[in-house]
């Protein structure tokens, strides 16, 4: 299994300007903001089930921009459904990261669906997502990355990670300021 | 009027999307209803706007607070029972301080004929103004082009959330065998 704050710094190290990134809500976040906060990333503190479908508008409205989604198991749990919308769209630009440690985190890890037999890529694929992944070993990390990060989309990778926690790094939290810094910097 | 002549539907939904065209909306995230179809399928003819069928309300909210942090406005499209299923989501536009432009056309009024669709029909405009939502109710279809058009530039050019609510009667009813029923 992989070590969840190394794989989100190895995902958006040399980020740049054409990098956006929708960080759902707790540890993904968090993970985020660790790996250096930036204005082109939107943390979630809320709306779960939501990362998916931001990440989807975003990427309609910027195609010539490569759209990021990292979010945890229980987040797209929640938001299984978005995948269909994402496999029916087909949105060349949008890569969607699952960390997956099988855990509820932020709520006292409890064990979540994806530990009992639900497979996050597996729906992702099943929902018409054409790349989908899983990769749990550091051996495969460079290959997750080159997914995420340039393979024509959708893609979807599930990167099983340990479900050690992790010292809490929180982004700013004030809704405004992320929508206008990120508006700001995205020049809209 | 026969029962085979589409309800007024044929007005307001073409004076819809030339409200939504002037607006510059381009992406439009729908759960389909038997009121929407037409506005849905001349929205679908337009160049220029992206629609996206969501599996779930609160995908289309979502979508629409994305589209807004990459600088494209976006409407939500659904029947009122689907707003039962956004509350949490609208907290997300909310506290972003996002705009948001809603499209709701009514179930469970006067001549409704599915019971299952009264509960949230009833509860829909506590339920929007609860999140924080601005409900502008429509009953006549000549007042919807105008009506959308300035719920869009309240939305969008004041960052505030409405939700324009189309009566039941507007729209026509559902019927399982007869006239309004659709596939949507």
């Amino acid at each position: 299994m992989l070590d969840r704050r190394a794989a989100v710094k190895a995902l958006l190290n040399n980020r740049g300007e054409n990098l956006l990134v929708v960080a759902g809500l707790g540890a993904p976040a968090w993970d985020c903001t660790a790996a250096g906060d930036h204005d082109l990333t939107f943390p979630l503190w809320g709306a779960m089930g939501g990362a998916v479908p931001i990440g989807l508008g975003l990427a309609i409205a910027q195609p010539d921009r490569r759209v990021l989604v990292v979010t945890g198991d229980g987040e797209m749990l929640m938001g299984l459904g978005s995948l269909t919308a994402v496999g029916a769209r087909r949105p060349a630009n949008l890569a969607i990261v699952a960390l997956d440690n099988e855990r509820y985190g932020e709520t006292g890890m409890q064990r979540s669906n994806t530990g009992r037999g639900t497979n996050l890529a597996g729906v992702a694929k099943a929902s018409g997502i054409p790349v989908v992944a899983t990769v749990g070993s550091a051996a495969r990390l460079d290959e997750a990355v080159s997914l995420a990060r340039s393979a024509r989309g959708p893609v979807f990778v599930t990167l099983k990670i340990d479900p050690a926690a992790h010292d809490l790094v929180l982004p700013p939290r004030d809704g405004v300021l992320l929508t206008e810094r990120f508006r700001a910097a995205l020049g809209v | 009027m026969t029962d085979t002549d589409p309800p007024a539907a044929a007005d307001w939904s073409a004076d819809a999307v030339a409200a939504l065209r002037a607006l510059d909306v381009r992406q439009i995230a729908y759960v389909p209803d038997a009121g929407l179809t037409r506005f849905l399928d001349l929205a679908a003819a337009e160049d220029g706007i992206a629609m996206i069928s969501v599996a779930t309300e609160e995908d289309a909210i979502a979508q629409c607070c994305g589209a807004w942090l990459g600088g494209q406005r976006a409407l939500a499209a659904m029947q009122s029972s689907g707003v039962g299923n956004i509350p949490n989501m609208l907290s997300l536009p909310r506290v972003c301080g996002m705009p948001l432009l809603m499209l709701v056309t009514m179930r469970g009024e006067p001549g409704e004929t599915n019971p299952w669709q009264e509960s949230t029909g009833r509860a829909m405009p506590a339920l929007l103004d609860a999140m924080g939502v601005d409900l502008r109710r429509v009953e006549d279809a000549a007042e919807v082009g105008p009506a959308l058009a300035q719920a869009g530039a309240d939305a969008f050019d004041g960052d505030r959330r409405i939700c324009i609510q189309l009566a039941q009667s507007l729209i026509g009813f559902k019927g399982f065998h007869g006239a309004g029923e659709s596939d949507a």
